[in-house]
C-alpha cells in the first residue's frame, strides 16, 4: 500500500552518498522521511515525535562506516531503537502457586478477545496446562455458542451460564477449583472504553475472579486510538500484556509500538491467522522491521552472509546470466536456500514481495520433491534436460517417487527459466562481465524484468543502495 | 553486519534471489493449479455442496407489514455531533487555542497533528494543509479562525459523493445487499440493525448466513433475524458461502421478498484465496435471480491507515458500493473514510453510533465534519 522506508529514502541516500559525516539537515531530512514511515505504519502522533526526537540525538554527527551507507546507519539506528521500545522484558507466564492461574481477556468490540481467549487456551494446553474457558460475553449474540465450538475443537471445557457476567465469572471460577483445573481464562463482552457502565462491569468481573493475568487484546489494524483505549483499560483493570490480534494481515501495526510504549507493558501474544494454532509469543524484533514497512531485510542479509558460500553464488550468477545456468546450479541454490531456514519464512521476510507470491503455499516439502527429481537425473540429464526423452522420465520420476507428470512440469518449467534468464543475460552483457558488480543499470532493468514477468505488481521495493548505488535494489526491480 | 563490502554482495542475493524466484515460480502455478481443484479453500474437508436449511418463519411476512412507530433510524436519528461529541474534546482544545491565536509554524504542528489523531493520514493531512498555508503566505487568510474555517469547507469538499442513499428498487426483485470488510468490523451486527430498520419500514427481509467460517457465525445472525423478524436462511458451518447466498437469493424470490441481506465471514484482504472466495460469492450472486444493488464495505472507525487498503482489495474483489463506517461512538474519528472517498471515490453511506438498531444512520458529511470542529 504504502512505499517502503527503503523506497523512500533512496532520493535523499543518493545525495548523502559519499559524505563523510551527516550534517543536521541530513539528518533533518532523513528523519522526515521516517516520522511519514512511523504514520503511515500508525504509530501514534504524540509516540512518533518521541521516537523521531530519540533517534535525532543519535544521528546527528554520526560518522559513516565503511560498510553502510549513511541513510543504512540511520536505519539501523531507527530499527535499534524500535526494537528496543518494542521489546525491553518479555512477559513469562508465572503459574499461581494455588491453582488456578487466572487470566482475563478485555478490549473493544470486534477486537478478537473470544478468538484470542481460544487460541490462549490451545497454547497453555501445549504448555502442558488444563485450562478452563469461560463465557462472560453475554452481550453479543452467540458468542458464547463461539465459544464452546472453538472449545470442542481444542477439546478445552466452557462455562457459562445465561443471567449476569460477573456471576458467571463467579461460577466459573469455582467450577475450576471443583474440576481441578489450573488455568482459567475468562472472556469478556466487547467495550468501549468510554462506556462507563460497562467499564465498570468489567472492573467487579476483575475483582471477582483477581486475575494473575490481564490481557488486552488489540487489532493490529488499530490507527491513532489504540493508545487511549489501552490507557483506559490500564487504568481499570491494570492491564499485564497486550494480545495482538489479526498480525496476518497487511497492517504494518504501529498500534504495538504505541501501546508498548504508552502503557509500559510487554506485548505477550501475537495472533497470526485464522486458524486456532496461529498464535504465537511476540517478537519484537520482527515488529520493528514490519512497521518501517522494510519486512526483515536485515534479518535476511545477515543470514544470507552467513550461509552462502560467495564464490559458488557468484559463479552460478555469472553462469545464470550468460544462459548456461543448469539443473545442478539450481539444485546447488536449493541447497543454500535451505540453509536460511523454511522457505515460507525466507518469502515473509521479502519487503514488498508480491502478495500473491507471498501467499503463495511454498511448503519445504515441495522443495523436497524438486529436490528429488532433479537428484533422480544422470549428471548429464541436469546439464542437459533437452535429451530426457519418455523413457528416462519414466525412471526419473520412479527414482524420485513422483509423477511423470510432475517430473515434465518441472522440465517444463526449468526451461522457462533458462530462457528468461538467457534473455536477462542479454540485457545485462553491452555492460562488462555480468555477474561482477558491473553494468549495475542492465542488470537491474533484467531483474525488474523478471519481476514483472513473475506476477507483476511492478517489482519489489528493496534495501536502499545495498551494493552502493542510488536506487539499486537487490533483487526483482 | 551488512557486507564488508556491499558490492560483492548483489551476485550472491541476485543467485539466490533468482532462485527463490524460480522456487516461487514453480510452486504458484502448482498452488494455483490445487486451488483450482479445491473450491473451498477456507476447508478443504469441508462438505463441497452446503447442506441449506431453510428456516421457513411463515410469520416474516407478517411481521413485515407496516409496523414502522418507533424504530426508524432514518427518522429519529441520532446526532453523530451528540454521540461522537463524548470525546472530541482532543480536536475542540487544539482548535480553540488555534483559533485564539495568530498563525504561526506551531499553528501548522498543532493543525497536522490535530488531523493526524483522527487517522486522516499523513498524506491527506498534506495535501489539505498545504494549500492553506499558501494561503496564509499571500495573505488571504489571516487569523487562525479563518484558517480552521478554510480547513473545515476543504474537509467538507473532500466528501463530495453525491450517492449515499441505499438503492432498494430494484427493476428485479429481490434486491440483493452483501456485507463484506475484514474480521469483527461488525457485519452481522450491522445487518441485524439494518434488517430491524427496513423491517420497521414495511420491507420483506431475508438473511443469508454467509459467514459459515467464524463459529456460531450464524447463530449470531439468526438471533437478529428473530428480533426483526426477518426470515433466515443458513448453511452448514465451512459449507461453501457461495451457495448459501444463491439458496437465500433463490428462496426469497420464491416467497417474493424485497430484501437479501447476505452476510460474509470476516476476511483480511491480503488473503488471495479468501478474496477468491469472495469473488465468487459475488459472482454467484449475480447469477441468482433479483439484483445485487449494494455491496456495503463495513469498517471500524478505530481502524487506522489500513482502511485505506482494506477499501482497495475488496473494492477490486466485489465492486463494493459504499462504506459503512461502525462504532464512531468510541474515541475514534474514523478519518480513514476521507482517503476511502477522496482516493478511491467509494461513498460513505452508513455510520454506527451504538448498539442499538436505531443507532446505524445515515452518512451526513457536512454532520461527520462538523463532529469533529465543533
Amino acid at each position: 500500500m504504502f512505499d517502503s522506508l527503503g523506497d523512500r529514502l533512496q532520493g535523499i541516500v543518493k545525495r548523502l552518498k559519499g559524505k563523510g559525516r551527516l550534517t543536521e539537515a541530513d539528518v533533518d531530512e532523513v528523519l522526515a522521511e521516517i516520522r511519514t514511515a512511523l504514520l503511515e505504519a500508525d504509530v501514534n502522533v504524540s509516540v512518533v515525535r518521541d521516537v523521531v526526537a530519540r533517534i535525532r540525538e543519535q544521528s546527528i554527527g554520526a560518522t559513516v562506516s565503511e560498510a553502510l551507507d549513511p541513510s543504512q546507519q540511520i536505519i539501523k539506528i531507527v530499527n535499534a531503537e524500535l526494537v528496543g521500545m518494542l521489546g525491553g522484558e518479555t512477559l513469562k507466564i508465572t503459574y499461581s502457586s494455588v491453582p488456578p492461574t487466572v487470566v482475563l481477556m478485555a478490549g473493544l468490540q470486534g477486537s478478537g478477545k473470544t478468538t484470542s481467549a481460544a487460541k490462549l487456551a490451545r497454547w497453555f494446553k501445549s504448555q502442558g496446562r488444563q485450562p478452563l474457558l469461560v463465557g462472560a460475553d453475554l452481550q453479543r449474540p452467540a458468542a458464547v455458542e463461539q465459544l464452546r465450538t472453538l472449545g470442542s475443537q481444542i477439546g478445552v471445557p466452557v462455562f457459562s451460564e445465561s443471567g449476569d457476567p460477573v456471576t458467571t465469572a463467579r461460577r466459573g471460577l469455582e467450577e475450576a477449583r471443583r474440576l481441578g483445573k489450573d488455568v482459567l481464562i475468562v472472556d469478556t463482552a466487547g467495550r468501549l472504553a468510554i462506556d462507563e457502565e460497562m467499564m465498570q462491569q468489567v472492573a467487579e468481573i476483575s475483582s471477582t475472579v483477581k486475575p494473575n493475568y490481564t490481557f488486552l487484546v488489540v487489532d493490529a489494524m488499530t490507527g491513532q486510538d489504540a493508545v487511549s483505549v489501552a490507557k483506559a483499560f490500564d487504568e481499570r483493570l491494570s492491564i499485564d500484556g497486550v494480545i495482538l490480534s489479526k498480525l496476518d494481515g497487511d497492517a504494518r501495526g504501529g498500534a504495538a509500538l504505541s501501546v508498548k510504549y504508552v502503557i509500559g507493558k510487554p506485548i505477550a501474544f501475537a495472533a497470526t491467522g485464522e486458524k486456532i494454532d496461529a498464535f504465537e509469543q511476540f517478537h519484537p524484533d520482527r515488529m520493528a522491521g514490519r512497521i518501517l514497512g522494510m519486512g526483515d531485510m536485515l534479518t535476511l542479509i545477515e543470514q544470507a552472509e552467513k550461509v552462502f558460500e560467495q564464490d559458488k553464488a557468484e559463479e552460478a550468477a555469472a553462469r545464470m546470466l550468460e544462459g548456461q545456468f543448469t539443473l545442478e546450479d539450481f539444485l546447488d541454490q536449493l541447497q543454500q536456500l535451505k540453509k536460511m531456514g523454511p522457505l515460507s519464512g525466507i518469502m515473509g521476510m521479502l519487503p514488498g514481495m508480491p502478495k500473491e507470491m507471498k501467499d503463495a503455499q511454498i511448503g519445504d516439502d515441495q522443495v523436497k520433491t524438486t529436490e528429488a527429481i532433479i537428484r533422480s537425473m544422470t549428471p548429464e540429464e541436469r546439464r542437459q534436460p533437452e535429451i530426457i526423452n519418455g523413457s528416462r522420465r519414466t525412471r526419473i520420476a520412479k527414482g524420485s517417487g513422483t509423477q511423470v507428470a510432475d517430473v515434465n512440469r518441472l522440465i517444463k518449467q526449468f526451461t522457462e527459466m533458462q530462457k528468461m534468464m538467457k534473455r536477462m543475460g542479454g540485457l545485462a552483457k553491452p555492460q562488462g562481465k555480468a555477474g561482477k558488480g558491473k553494468g549495475k543499470v542492465n542488470k537491474r532493468q533484467a531483474m525488474r524484468e523478471l519481476g514483472d514477468m513473475l506476477g507483476g505488481q511492478g517489482g519489489m521495493p528493496g534495501f536502499p543502495g545495498l551494493d552502493g548505488s542510488p536506487g539499486a535494489p537487490p533483487f526483482f526491480k | 553486519m551488512l557486507a564488508e563490502s556491499s558490492t560483492n554482495l548483489v551476485p550472491f542475493i541476485a543467485a539466490g534471489g533468482v532462485g527463490v524466484v524460480g522456487v516461487s515460480f514453480l510452486f504458484i502455478r502448482r498452488s494455483r493449479r490445487s486451488s483450482s481443484q479445491t473450491p473451498a479453500p477456507t476447508s478443504p474437508d469441508a462438505p463441497k455442496v452446503a447442506e441449506t436449511l431453510v428456516a421457513d418463519r411463515g410469520d416474516a411476512t407478517e411481521v413485515a407489514a407496516p409496523i414502522a412507530t418507533e424504530v426508524t433510524p432514518h427518522v429519529e436519528a441520532p446526532n453523530v455531533r451528540e454521540r461522537a461529541g463524548r470525546t472530541r474534546s482532543l480536536f475542540v482544545n487544539a482548535f480553540q487555542s488555534i483559533r485564539s491565536r495568530n498563525v504561526d509554524a506551531s499553528t501548522w504542528d498543532e493543525l497536522e497533528e490535530t488531523l493526524l489523531l483522527a487517522d486522516i493520514g499523513i498524506g491527506l493531512a498534506t495535501r489539505l494543509l498545504d494549500p492553506l498555508r499558501q494561503s496564509v503566505k499571500d495573505g488571504d487568510l489571516r487569523s487562525g479562525d479563518e484558517v480552521i474555517q478554510a480547513l473545515r469547507t476543504a474537509m467538507t469538499a473532500q466528501l463530495s459523493s453525491t450517492d449515499r442513499a441505499l438503492h432498494l428498487d430494484a427493476a428485479e426483485t429481490p434486491n440483493v445487499w452483501l456485507f463484506v470488510g475484514v474480521n469483527g468490523v461488525g457485519k452481522t451486527t450491522t445487518i441485524g440493525k439494518i434488517a430491524t430498520a427496513e423491517a420497521a419500514r414495511g420491507t420483506s427481509v431475508l438473511m443469508a448466513a454467509g459467514d459459515t467460517f467464524r463459529a456460531a457465525a450464524a447463530e449470531q445472525l439468526q438471533v437478529w433475524a428473530e428480533r426483526s423478524g426477518a426470515s433466515f436462511v443458513r448453511g452448514a458451518e465451512g459449507g461453501d458461502p457461495a451457495s448459501v447466498i444463491f439458496d437465500g437469493i433463490q428462496s426469497a424470490a420464491a416467497k417474493g421478498v424485497t430484501l437479501v441481506l447476505g452476510d460474509t465471514a470476516g476476511r483480511l484482504q491480503n488473503k488471495s484465496n479468501l478474496m477468491e472466495e469472495l469473488k465468487k460469492v459475488r459472482r454467484v450472486a449475480d447469477k441468482a435471480p433479483g439484483t445485487v444493488n449494494e455491496v456495503l464495505l463495513v469498517i471500524d472507525a478505530t481502524t487506522g491507515q489500513n482502511g485505506l487498503s482494506q477499501a482497495k482489495e475488496f473494492a477490486a474483489a466485489t465492486d463494493v458500493t459504499g462504506v459503512v463506517l461502525t462504532k464512531l461512538d468510541g474515541s475514534a474519528k474514523g478519518g480513514i473514510v476521507f482517503a476511502i472517498e477522496t482516493d478511491l471515490g467509494i461513498p460513505v453511506k452508513l455510520v454506527g453510533l451504538g448498539e442499538s438498531a436505531e443507532d446505524l444512520v445515515v452518512f451526513d458529511p457536512a454532520e461527520f465534519v462538523a463532529a469533529l470542529f465543533e
